[in-house]
C-alpha cells in the first residue's frame, strides 16, 4: 500500500537529492556550494527531459503509465532548478548587486535566470483547477516547455569548457524528442501497416 | 495526451514531499556546519598566508583538480592518476640559453627547497590557499644562462595518453601537449617557483607531479603541471587555453577583478570549501610586488 506507482516515481526523483546529503553529511563535497549547485542543476536538467519524453513514450510506446507521471517530472524539476538558484544565490552571498552583475553580464546566468522564470508559471499552473481555468489556452501556455529545455541545455553547453559530450546528449535528445512529435512521422507509422499488425 | 489524462493525485503530495526534502536540507545544513566547526577547533591549521587565510585542507587540495589531462571533472582527477609514472622523469632546459640541460628529476629535488603558502586562484572563480614547497624559477634558468634574445619562457608538460585518459578519446583532439608561457622577467620573478612539495610532503600526482609551477599573481592555468620541458624563446608561445578560446584566455592572465571574461566574472571568488565569495584582489593580492612588471601597459586590453 506504500508502494504505489506515484510514491515509486517519488522515491526515484529524490534519489538525487538523498545523494547529495549524504555527501555533503558525510564529507564528500570537496566543493560543498559547487557541487549542489552543478547536481541540482543536472537533476533538473533530466527531470525536464524525462517530462518532455513523456508525449512520445505514450503516443509511440504505449508507456501510459510512465506518461501519467508528467506533471510529477516537472514538478521535481522545478523543485531541483529552485534548489539550484538558491545555490547560485547562496554563492554570492544574497548580494543583489553580485547577482544583478553576474546574471547581466554572463550569458549562462541570463539564460538560466531565463529558464527559472518560465518555470515559474508552468508550475504554478500545473494543478487541475488552473488546467480547467485556462482551457486551451493550458496546453499553448504548457509549450513553453520545449524552450525551457533548449535553452537549459544552452545554459549547460555555456558553461562547458571543452568536453561536450552531456550537452551534445542533451541537444541529440531535445531534437530527438521534438521529432517523435512530429504529426508527419507519426501518421507514416500508421500508414505503414502499424495498426493492423497490433489489432 | 489530453490534460485529463495526468496524474490528479500527485500535487498536494508533492507539496509535503517539498516540505520534508526542505527540513531534511536543514537539518543537512545545520548539521555539517557544526561538524565543521568542531573540526576547525580541534585541528587548527598552522598554515596561513600573509593576509591571515588559512591554508586550505589538504583533502581538498588533493580532491579538487583542474587537471584536464585527466578529464573535465575536477572531483574525480584524483581517482584516475594512479596509472601515471612519475620515474624516470627528465626536464629538458632548453632553448636560447648557453648552458642548454637535461635535469633528471631526482637532481633537481635534491636542490635546496623553501615553503611559501601562496594564494592560488582560478579564473573559473575559485580559490584556494596553498603551502607549497620548491624553489624559484629564476635559480634554474640562471643556471642555464639565458641568451640577450631571449625574451619568453616556455613551458611543455607532459603528453602521455597511455596514461592520461584525458588525452585520449574525445578530449584527445584538444591541443595537446599542455603548453603555458610567461615573460622573462614574470619567470625571473621571486614570486615564481617551481614546486615540488605541498604541506611538507612530496606533491601527489593530481597536484602536477613531479615539477610545477606556481605564479600566484596569475590564474591557475599559467602555473602548468607535470613540466618536462623549460625553452627560452623569442616570441610569445601560443598556449594551450588561448588555442582553445582566445577570448576567455589571455597570455598575461593576471588576477584581474576588472577585466571579466566573456564567461566568468572575475570581480569575486569562493574559496574552496567556503561558502561566502570574497572579493578578488588585484594580482591576486600580489600588486605590491608584481605590479611594477606591467608599468605603462593596459592590462586590460593585456589580459
Amino acid at each position: 500500500m506504500l508502494l504505489t506507482r506515484p510514491r515509486l516515481v517519488d522515491a526515484l526523483c529524490l534519489i538525487p537529492l538523498a545523494l547529495l546529503l549524504f555527501d555533503w553529511a558525510f564529507g564528500f563535497l570537496t566543493d560543498p556550494v559547487g557541487d549542489i549547485t552543478a547536481r541540482t542543476g543536472y537533476a533538473a536538467l533530466i527531470l525536464l527531459f524525462l517530462g518532455l519524453a513523456c508525449t512520445p513514450a505514450q503516443s509511440w510506446l504505449k508507456w501510459r503509465k510512465f506518461a501519467a507521471e508528467r506533471r510529477r517530472f516537472g514538478l521535481y524539476a522545478f523543485f531541483y532548478a529552485s534548489l539550484h538558484l538558491l545555490m547560485f544565490m547562496v554563492d554570492y552571498n544574497f548580494r543583489m548587486r553580485w547577482l544583478e552583475r553576474v546574471i547581466a553580464d554572463r550569458p549562462y546566468a541570463f539564460i538560466g535566470m531565463t529558464v527559472f522564470l518560465m518555470l515559474v508559471p508552468l508550475a504554478v499552473t500545473s494543478t487541475r483547477p488552473w488546467m480547467k481555468r485556462l482551457g486551451r489556452n493550458w496546453k499553448r501556455l504548457h509549450r513553453l516547455t520545449y524552450l525551457a529545455c533548449f535553452l537549459s541545455v544552452i545554459h549547460l553547453a555555456w558553461i562547458t569548457k571543452a568536453d561536450f559530450f552531456w550537452p551534445a546528449f542533451f541537444f541529440g535528445m531535445f531534437f530527438l524528442l521534438m521529432l517523435l512529435r512530429w504529426p508527419y512521422l507519426r501518421r507514416l507509422r500508421t500508414l505503414s501497416g502499424f495498426r493492423k499488425a497490433r489489432s | 495526451m489530453p490534460p485529463s489524462q495526468i496524474t490528479s493525485e500527485g500535487l498536494y503530495v508533492s507539496r509535503r514531499q517539498f516540505l520534508l526534502a526542505l527540513g531534511a536540507m536543514a537539518v543537512g545544513l545545520g548539521g555539517a556546519s557544526v561538524n565543521a566547526h568542531q573540526r576547525r577547533k580541534r585541528f587548527p591549521n598552522p598554515y596561513a598566508d600573509e593576509l591571515g587565510n588559512p591554508a586550505t585542507p589538504l583533502t581538498r587540495i588533493q580532491r579538487y583538480n583542474n587537471y584536464y589531462e585527466f578529464g573535465q571533472d575536477k572531483e574525480k582527477v584524483y581517482k584516475r592518476v594512479a596509472k601515471l609514472h612519475l620515474r624516470p622523469w627528465t626536464v629538458q632546459v632548453g632553448g636560447l640559453c648557453h648552458k642548454p640541460r637535461t635535469f633528471d628529476i631526482d637532481e633537481l629535488l635534491l636542490m635546496e627547497t623553501e615553503e611559501r603558502v601562496y594564494r592560488h586562484r582560478c579564473v573559473e572563480g575559485w580559490s584556494m590557499v596553498i603551502p607549497w614547497e620548491g624553489l624559484p624559477l629564476r635559480r634554474l634558468l640562471e643556471m642555464v644562462e639565458p641568451m640577450g634574445s631571449a625574451a619568453y619562457v616556455r613551458f611543455e608538460s607532459l603528453q602521455r595518453p597511455k596514461e592520461m585518459p584525458g588525452q585520449r578519446g574525445l578530449m584527445g583532439k584538444l591541443p595537446w601537449p599542455y603548453v603555458e608561457g610567461l615573460r622573462l622577467d614574470e619567470a625571473m620573478h621571486d614570486l615564481t617557483m617551481l614546486c615540488t612539495g605541498v604541506y611538507g610532503k612530496p606533491i601527489s600526482t593530481q597536484n602536477g607531479a613531479p615539477l610545477r609551477l606556481a605564479v600566484p599573481w596569475k590564474y591557475g592555468f599559467k602555473s602548468p603541471k607535470a613540466i618536462v620541458r623549460i625553452d627560452l624563446v623569442e616570441h610569445a608561445p601560443s598556449t594551450f587555453w588561448m588555442r582553445m578560446s582566445p577570448k576567455n584566455y589571455g597570455f598575461y592572465a593576471n588576477v584581474n577583478p576588472d577585466v571579466s571574461t566573456p564567461r566568468w566574472d572575475q570581480q569575486s571568488e569562493r574559496r574552496i570549501g567556503e561558502f561566502k565569495r570574497r572579493i578578488t584582489l588585484p594580482f591576486n593580492g600580489y600588486g605590491d610586488q608584481v605590479a611594477s612588471l606591467y608599468s605603462g601597459m593596459d592590462l586590460t586590453r593585456c589580459f
